[in-house]
């Protein structure tokens, strides 16, 4: 089941009526969910990733724009009908029921003909179980498992009614990090056999990327770019979406374009084509720069860090917007810790160029 | 917690507390119990020198008073037929305010207002409702019939004889019964309120996403969560219930009952007040006594009833 | 689970269950308001009835058919409840009473709940763990003893009886102590360190901290002197000790259906106002008091 959402915006009244205020929640989004597919929405708390997933769920209604659930618009249509699985953020499963009665729970609500026989009932909450492993765990109450066992339960409770789209709140956020790790090779897995379509929400760049066909950035209420994790690392489209993600994240510096030449301070560090004088904001990724004797950007080197298999080189620049600049090595490259400063190669597919007004993306290509 | 090298500070704070309890919470205690099991024990007769064998004479008397079981009887029906009544509509009022979002505060003040009142004074309005004004012996002609009267008879109904001289004690038990309910709303409606809005929202969308029906929200989430604060105004309720004097005195008077047969509203604590005002404590002693024990034995079956029902 | 989902409902289903739904919450949310509605107009009927009553005259008032709006509106009826039930005296009993046992009270539940909050001496959990136990035991079998000790000491028909009984609220000292216990304890560690006395500390730290509840115990208790009924009943039904229920239930014993009822509803409608004035001002305190457990009675 694809999923189409069409100019949805969503505006909240301000709170406080004197000041009159609204708050643009989510602002003009279009994109086109392919069937099957596992997209992660990303952001920065208050940027409209949730709003967005509760209007796909039908539990908010847009101030304006369609959904479409393949080719039904399903606008105005309310949650119940819209055949969606939910997985709330706290689980929300209910504390005074077992796993087996919280499973069981979505299918005891159909009516007419859609009705089940006790037995199919059982049938497919088991089989609900089984996906997410936790048939071993059917009479225990919620308040008697773990966290990683609850989100099962939760999931299993969403997919239990098979829904054309399932939604994920902040799936991972309440699990610590080793079951995190797990737990969303996990939503993967399940996503993978059972083929629905699925949106989830997380704030954490790192989950997104690693679980997600697509991913959507979004900034204020405004979408910044969607497309395949790897793609929109290695080619963002404004500074946020540079910035927003990557671990460490990306070195941000001051400089200029003048006459070809791309300045840091007061050195060339790069000779650009393409591109008209103007002030920008360059932007490195950790992996893009190198130690070397001849390197174009010069630095003070604080120290370095051997994390095992990589390095980090800590050092800092005068025109860096960042506290510190980053540059991951290989830790067999040695570097001369005693030495005051420190030269850095520059990988040219790993620097980046955004106007300094607009801090879309200048893009140049090398001489 | 302190250090503390002067011990005796903390006693001096306790000092005017632990001195008032003992002479009015502690003693009592013993006290009661002993005239309860002394029989036939009266203050004035104790002073006047007399004494009294040990033996539980007081509470074969009680028992054997017609008047105490028609007590025991009023009390037991005002009981089971209030606390169940205003349960159910305090939850339904609780569940319907917590549902909607303009007037919501304002009705909840309404709701409020019954217990910020005097029960006496409104028992007299209440009265004063029901009451038939000028109804002369043996005629069916009365100058006045009362606003419930009015009421019934605008929807083709026969006025009934509420709570005046010749009224049936059906007819009376249902007047107290609507005012008990009355009073006896807003605490509920006040913890059931509270209880609903600590229930987490999300509960309700889990439910909205599979499309559970308005009715099964209420009977398979909504009750079971909030069935800790169930418990709460149900334990409470029985034992006001059988506490119930007040309401009597405010429709009915001190003659707790209509003008032609005093007493027969009587309740429990009526009883031992009665009692106690014809000095005869020890008969007063082995009611409350009684009373207590009543009380204690209905807070156990239903803490055992309801534990059973109660999650978490 | 199935590779392919199951398409729940085609969409015209979809299109009738829409607009059936729409209509089905329309008429819940209609629903849902017209029951509080009209609860609420049983909730209020009463106070509404009293009101009009109480300006009728006695003839209107005894009419076959009852008019909603009194034709001629009798204010000398609160003149005359006034002056009938002696209410100006009995408010001012009540007044006293209420007052005085008031102060006291707080001044014996705010240093029992610091004693039991903030000392450390002998026999604390115990002593507590037994005060909270009598928190069980009904009023009534209190009374019968007490009834004969105010008797002994000579009280009866004084102020000092309706006072002295229950100055001292186990549930007080429990509400107060709970409060104190959440201010944090390096206050008073601070607060000895430089020198400042309990007393000093309480007065500045602690009451000023705990001042909601401290309301809350104050609108209760004074509420409790108004709404008192049995207890002044057995020990001061005297005129001067006459408590304002107690005179209002006395002056108007006539149940028989000849009563003066305007006049009655004028003086209900005086004894209720300022219980009313106190609950629109406080209402925050009041509910938040009650919902902590102040059970009426």
């Amino acid at each position: 089941m694809k999923v189409v959402l069409q100019n949805l915006t969503k505006i909240f009244p301000s709170r406080d009526k004197k000041a009159g205020k609204e708050v643009v929640a989510v602002n003009d989004f279009t994109f086109e969910i392919p069937d099957g597919q596992l997209v992660g929405l990303l952001g920065p708390s208050g940027c409209g990733k949730s709003t967005t997933l509760y209007m796909i769920s039908g539990l908010q209604k847009p101030t304006s724009g369609k959904i479409f659930f393949g080719d039904d618009d399903v606008t105005e249509l309310s949650t119940e009908n819209r055949g969606i699985g939910l997985v709330f953020q706290n689980y929300a499963l209910y504390p005074h029921m077992t796993v087996m009665q919280n499973v069981l729970f979505p299918l005891q609500n159909l009516t007419g003909k859609d009705k089940l026989s006790k037995q199919e009932m059982l049938d497919r909450a088991y089989e609900a179980a089984r996906l997410v492993q936790i048939d071993e765990l059917m009479d225990r109450k919620p308040s008697e498992l773990s966290g990683g066992q609850q989100q099962r339960v939760a999931i299993a409770r969403a997919l239990v009614k098979m829904p054309r789209v399932l939604l994920l709140d902040e799936p991972l956020s309440n699990l610590d990090a080793r079951l995190r790790l797990q737990t969303r090779e996990e939503i993967r897995r399940i996503q993978k056999e059972t083929g629905i379509t699925t949106v989830f929400v997380t704030h954490d760049q790192e989950e997104a990327m690693s679980i997600s066909d697509v991913i959507v950035v979004m900034k204020a209420g405004v979408v910044q770019q969607i497309g395949e994790p790897q793609k929109v690392y290695d080619d963002p489209k404004n500074l946020f979406v540079a910035k927003f993600l990557g671990t460490p994240p990306i070195n941000v510096l001051e400089g200029a374009v003048k006459g070809g030449k791309v300045y840091i301070g007061e050195e060339a560090v790069m000779e650009v084509n393409g591109v008209e004088d103007q002030d920008v904001y360059i932007g490195i990724r950790p992996e893009g720069i190198e130690p070397n004797a001849n390197g174009a950007l010069e630095c003070k080197l604080n120290n370095v860090e051997v994390m095992g298999r990589d390095a980090s080189v800590v050092a800092t620049h005068e025109a860096s917007l960042n506290p510190v600049i980053r540059a991951i090595i290989n830790s067999d490259i040695k570097v001369d810790t005693t030495a005051e400063t420190i030269k850095f190669n520059i990988k040219p597919h790993k620097f980046f160029m955004f106007n300094k007004e607009t801090e879309e993306r200048v893009y140049f290509e090398v001489k | 917690m302190v250090e503390n090298k002067h011990q005796w500070k903390s006693w001096l704070y306790l000092a005017p507390a632990i001195i008032l309890l003992l002479v009015f919470t502690v003693w009592p205690i013993f006290n009661t119990l002993r005239m309860a099991f002394l029989n036939g024990y009266g203050n004035m007769a104790a002073i006047g020198g007399a004494t009294f064998e040990f033996g539980i004479e007081n509470f074969l008397k009680v028992i054997e008073y017609k008047e105490f079981l028609q007590c025991l009887q009023n009390t037991a029906i005002l009981c089971v037929a209030t606390v169940p009544i205003s349960t159910i509509l305090a939850l339904l009022i609780a569940v319907a305010l917590n549902s909607i979002k303009p007037l919501q505060k304002t009705l909840q003040t309404i709701f409020f207002l019954p217990y910020v009142t005097n029960s006496i004074a409104i028992g007299m309005v209440f009265a004063a409702m029901f009451n038939i004004v000028g109804l002369k012996q043996g005629s069916a002609m009365a100058d006045t019939w009362g606003i419930i009267n009015n009421v019934i008879q605008f929807f083709g109904g026969e006025p009934i004889n509420w709570i005046n001289a010749g009224s049936s004690y059906i007819a009376n038990i249902v007047v107290m019964v609507i005012y008990i309910v009355w009073n006896a709303l807003p605490f509920k409606i006040l913890i059931l309120l509270g209880g609903l809005q600590s229930i987490n929202k999300q509960y309700y969308d889990a439910a909205k996403v599979d499309g559970t029906s308005k009715r099964r929200v209420l009977t398979k989430i909504t009750v079971p969560l909030l069935s800790p604060m169930l418990a709460y105004v149900i334990i409470t309720g029985f034992i006001g219930g059988f506490k119930e004097y007040s309401s009597i005195i405010g429709i009915f008077g001190d003659k707790m009952g209509p003008a032609d047969d005093a007493g027969r509203l009587n309740t429990m604590v009526g009883f031992v007040y009665d009692a106690l005002e014809r000095d005869r404590q020890g008969r007063a002693s082995a009611a409350a006594l009684i009373l207590f024990a009543i009380i204690l034995i209905v807070t156990l079956i239903n803490n055992k009833v309801i534990k059973k029902r109660v999650h978490y | 689970m199935a590779k392919n989902t199951i398409n729940v409902m085609k969409e015209r289903d979809i299109q009738k269950l829409s607009t059936g739904q729409k209509i089905a919450r329309v008429l819940a949310k209609t629903g849902t308001y017209a029951f509080l509605l009209i609860m609420a107009l049983i909730v209020l009927f009463p106070f509404y009835w009293m009101i009009i009553s109480s300006l009728k005259t006695l003839a209107e008032y005894r009419q076959a058919v009852p008019t909603f709006w009194p034709r001629q509106l009798m204010f000398n009826n609160y003149v005359e409840a006034f002056t009938t039930a002696h209410l100006g005296d009995l408010f001012m009993n009540t007044l006293y009473v209420g007052v005085v046992s008031t102060i006291l009270s707080l001044v014996i539940t705010v240093l029992s709940a610091f004693a039991f909050a903030r000392l450390e001496f002998k026999g604390k959990e115990t002593l507590f763990g037994a005060l909270l136990a009598t928190m069980m035991i009904p009023g009534e079998l209190f009374t019968i003893t007490n009834y004969i000790t105010i008797n002994e000491l000579g009280w009866m028909h004084t102020f000092t009886a309706l006072i002295v009984p229950f100055l001292v609220s186990v549930f007080y000292i429990y509400l107060l102590r709970q409060n104190f216990m959440q201010i944090p304890n390096e206050l008073y560690l601070a607060a000895k360190v430089d020198g400042t006395s309990d007393i000093k500390y309480l007065w500045k730290v602690m009451i000023p901290l705990a001042l909601p509840t401290l309301i809350s115990i104050t609108i209760l208790k004074m509420m409790g002197a108004w709404n008192s009924y049995i207890w002044p009943k057995l020990v001061a039904n005297d005129d001067a000790h006459q408590m304002i229920t107690n005179g209002l239930r006395n002056a108007f014993t006539d149940t028989s259906g000849q009563a003066n009822y305007p006049v009655q509803m004028a003086a209900v409608a005086i004894v209720s106002a300022p219980l009313f004035l106190v609950f629109l001002c406080l209402r925050k305190y009041i509910m938040s008091g009650v919902s902590r457990g102040g059970i009426k009675g």
